[in-house]
């Protein structure tokens, strides 16, 4: 009974790795794209390509796992790409302007969890009202259009073939592994992780236990809306100029990895790890769905299909244990 | 704990006063708890007890009174507060994360930690020791809660009380859903924690439970309390007389009306709910009360009559047709009608108006080809709100802002419009008023002598006592006995009930 158990447990750990083997596997085996699919300069471009959803969903993992969803967050990433680009080509320093985008992106967090709190609204309303408020202010500083800043090493941060060559990976690829570490390290070994576990899994008995429940939800959107600024800072980097109308929908991409990667939207579950496969997963299908010259609303069909797929296995599993 | 002090008070509640609207829940309430004591808090559904207790706990404030706590006042704002101060309340789940393990959620808010890490190690420690109190070490710390039998559940939600050095547990119904075995698991664990200077106060229905664990008892009824004393010299029939008390005879208009066939049967009947099969007859013009406890499986048995529970072995004959699996909108087709016992939840759309709720389950005769006549809805509605003698502006008026016993005839209208021959009512009369009451059991004898079949589940005696033409008692899933209540009154009713044993 018990080894049955802890087999169940390590299938469910696992679950979310068969999906991303899978999917390499599939493409691996189809001759015509075996050799450019299978070659590292590949794998290094579909990693620089996810480092965008991927700093959005460790942000989001946070979010979902409290019971909350941010529909704004492509729309602040956005944002503060702009605000760096403004920022740069009005001849400020590059640290300077990326610490901006930065902070722009954790205050539209800061306010979205005050809000959140202060009027009692779920998150659902205050981030989609946010979502076009972000997406508005954007598009107002840039006047409507693209704002063209000179280039500077910012956009070194996601070059295919970084300087030094020893790095390999382009530097936003190292950032991204490394907060992932770290939030993942806050998710599981401080207090703030198991608050925020907390409160996504029985919030009433959380407050009962003396946990500042108001306090913690702050503390997650705003640390989720820093994630936001900091994957809009790679956006410029990789666009060179701020767009106030890029990565329209993107949330619902964030959304996606963090879900097809074990989190519940009922709030309790969910994990970096899961986050970080799920973000690969429909990173490769898409990177693969290219290679095989299939059209995009292809890639769109599978990658929708597969969202309802692993949501629905995940399910079958939890109600296996009751 | 206080050695020199034999059995000093630890809490003094006096003259607690609390009213919801016109009800008065509470009326100048004393009570008193002994260190290191189980005291049982008894009474009828409604009596007041859940009441008293909220309000010690910080969950409700009274309107008037004051309470000591170890010669201190007390008046918690939150139930927060109260548990710092020493009062804990154990339900069995919800004070729980289900995704959480054994060990986070005992320590959750008092994490130790340095730096904002935790200290896991110190804090499994920690837990360890707390389960050791409660003689569960065998409780596994990394596993979530959600796995967790019900009854280990209340061991964790009694060890995490503990950890944070609670004076007063207050245990409510804690044994309605354990086995047998948690159960008396529980009793010994209270018997510890009696040793170790906590004191308790004990909820329950089940009396002779009571009288094993308790040490002293105050019986509430109509929110005054009756009397308290010692439970050794107190005898279950003197409890349950202190408990029934001589009630005021309620009307129970009397219906003439005939039995005739068999119209419901069910045969070794078991839900994926309910906790043993039942073999039971219903006949036309017939109403069979359901007696027993909260959780003794009335509800369930319903539930799956109607389909809302799958129906997991045996079969339900209605008339000659012989059927098992289903939906709720084939029940429907078949001639039965449901009450939800939450009228609030389930029962009403309460956001929708009277006509929308009354012709919600049988739309038919309003419409035409596919659409609703708005107008002849509205009409049939006004003629109901007449016929039902409902209080209530317009069919258009939204069901909310009607009163309980209107928004109860509204969802009995319901059915009536239905034209449904099988009633299966849960609870039909639970917090309405006494004249809302009376209407509703005379509804109740005209439909029976239609021919219509009624079940009825109750959990007041007197009502089942009034209107049914036999009553069973349910205990823990079973139907222990089916008499006409001739042969019943209210005390060896709550014996069956609270027992399980017929006199």
């Amino acid at each position: 009974m018990k080894r049955k158990k802890r087999l169940q447990d390590l299938i469910g750990w696992l679950a979310p790795f068969f999906g991303l083997i899978l999917v390499l596997a599939i493409f691996s085996s189809i001759p015509e794209i075996q050799d450019r699919f299978l070659r590292i300069a590949n794998f290094k471009s579909v990693a620089t390509q996810s480092v965008i959803v991927a700093l959005g969903a460790l942000g989001m993992t946070l979010i979902i796992i409290s019971g909350g969803i941010d529909l704004s967050a492509a729309s602040n990433l956005a944002l503060s790409g702009v605000i760096v680009a403004y920022a740069i080509s009005a001849g400020i320093h590059p640290v300077v302007a990326l610490f901006c985008g930065i902070v722009t992106g954790g205050l539209i967090g800061f306010v979205n969890g005050s809000l959140i709190t202060s009027l009692r609204l779920v998150p659902f309303i205050v981030t989609l009202g946010m979502l076009g408020i972000a997406r508005g202010i954007a598009k107002w500083i840039a006047g409507n259009q693209k704002i063209d800043a000179p280039l500077t090493w910012v956009n070194e941060l996601m070059t295919r073939n970084p300087r030094p060559s020893w790095l390999l990976l382009a530097p936003g690829v190292w950032l991204m592994i490394f907060l992932a570490l770290v939030m993942a390290v806050v998710l599981r070994y401080t207090v703030f992780g198991r608050h925020v576990f907390a409160v996504g899994s029985n919030e009433a008995a959380a407050r009962l236990c003396g946990i500042r429940t108001n306090r913690t939800k702050i503390m997650i959107y705003s640390i989720a809306g820093l994630f936001c600024g900091l994957s809009g800072v790679m956006q410029f980097s990789r666009l060179t100029v701020g767009d106030p109308t890029v990565a329209v929908g993107l949330e619902l991409d964030i959304i996606a990895a963090v879900v097809i990667g074990g989190g519940s939207l009922s709030g309790g579950e969910g994990s970096i790890l899961g986050s970080m496969i799920g973000v690969f997963i429909m990173a490769f299908l898409r990177n693969g769905s290219t290679m095989m010259g299939w059209p995009n609303y292809i890639q769109e069909i599978i990658i929708g299909a597969i969202i309802v797929v692993a949501v629905s296995l995940d399910q079958i599993r939890h109600r296996r244990e009751r | 704990m206080q050695q020199n002090q034999p059995c000093p008070i630890l809490l003094q509640m006096k003259n607690i006063n609390k009213s919801f609207g016109a009800t008065r829940a509470l009326d100048n309430v004393d009570f008193e708890l002994k260190t290191g004591e189980v005291h049982a808090l008894l009474g009828e559904n409604g009596a007041g007890k859940s009441t008293l207790v909220k309000i010690l706990s910080g969950a409700l404030k009274q309107d008037e009174g004051s309470m000591l706590l170890e010669n201190f006042r007390h008046s918690p704002s939150s139930p927060l507060e109260g548990r710092k101060k020493g009062v804990s309340m154990i339900y069995q789940e919800l004070n729980l994360a289900p995704h959480l393990t054994v060990e986070e959620n005992i320590m959750l808010g008092k994490e130790i930690h340095s730096w904002g890490f935790v200290q896991r190690k110190e804090m499994k420690r920690r837990v360890r020791d707390a389960l050791e109190l409660v003689h569960h070490p065998e409780i596994s710390l990394d596993i979530p809660v959600r796995k967790l039998s019900i009854g280990a559940r209340q061991v964790v939600e009694i060890a995490r009380a503990l950890m944070e050095k609670a004076k007063i547990l207050v245990m409510d119904e804690p044994t309605s859903s354990l086995s047998q075995e948690d159960s008396d698991l529980l009793f010994q664990i209270i018997k510890k924690l009696k040793v170790q200077g906590v004191s308790i106060i004990y909820i329950s229905h089940f009396l002779e439970e009571v009288q094993r664990v308790a040490d002293s008892f105050t019986v509430l009824r109509d929110g005054k309390e009756i009397c308290s004393g010692n439970m050794e010299d107190t005898s279950l029939e003197e409890l349950i007389q202190h408990m029934v008390g001589q009630k005021v005879k309620e009307m129970f208009p009397q219906v003439e009306h005939t039995i005739g066939e068999v119209l419901l049967s069910l045969d070794k009947l078991m839900g994926s709910k309910m906790q043993a099969e039942v073999e039971l007859n219903l006949h036309c013009g017939e109403i069979l009360g359901l007696a027993g406890l909260i959780g003794a499986g009335r509800t369930e048995l319903l539930r799956t009559i109607f389909a809302l529970d799958s129906v997991e072995q045996g079969s339900i004959k209605v008339a000659d047709v012989r059927f098992s699996k289903g939906t709720p909108w084939q029940r429907i087709k078949q001639g039965m009608g449901f009450l939800s016992e939450d009228r609030q939840r389930e029962g009403l759309a309460l956001s929708r108006s009277l006509t929308d709720n009354l012709t919600l389950s049988n739309f038919s005769p309003y419409c035409r080809f596919g659409f609703l006549g708005l107008k002849k809805r509205n009409e049939a509605a006004q003629d109901w709100i007449q016929k039902m003698k409902i209080k209530a502006r317009s069919p258009e008026q939204r069901v909310f802002s009607l009163s309980g016993g209107n928004q109860q005839k509204v969802a009995l209208a319901r059915l009536l419009h239905q034209r449904a021959d099988i009633l299966l009512l849960d609870e039909p009369t639970r917090g309405i008023d006494v004249v809302s009451k009376s209407q509703v059991y005379e509804w109740m004898g005209q439909l029976a002598s239609r021919g219509k079949a009624i079940l009825f589940v109750s959990s007041y005696f007197p009502e089942l006592l009034g209107i049914c033409d036999r009553i069973a008692v349910f205990y823990r899933g079973q139907i222990i006995d089916i008499r006409p209540p001739s042969e019943w009154n209210t005390e060896s009713l709550m014996v069956a009930a609270t027992t399980g044993k017929a006199l």
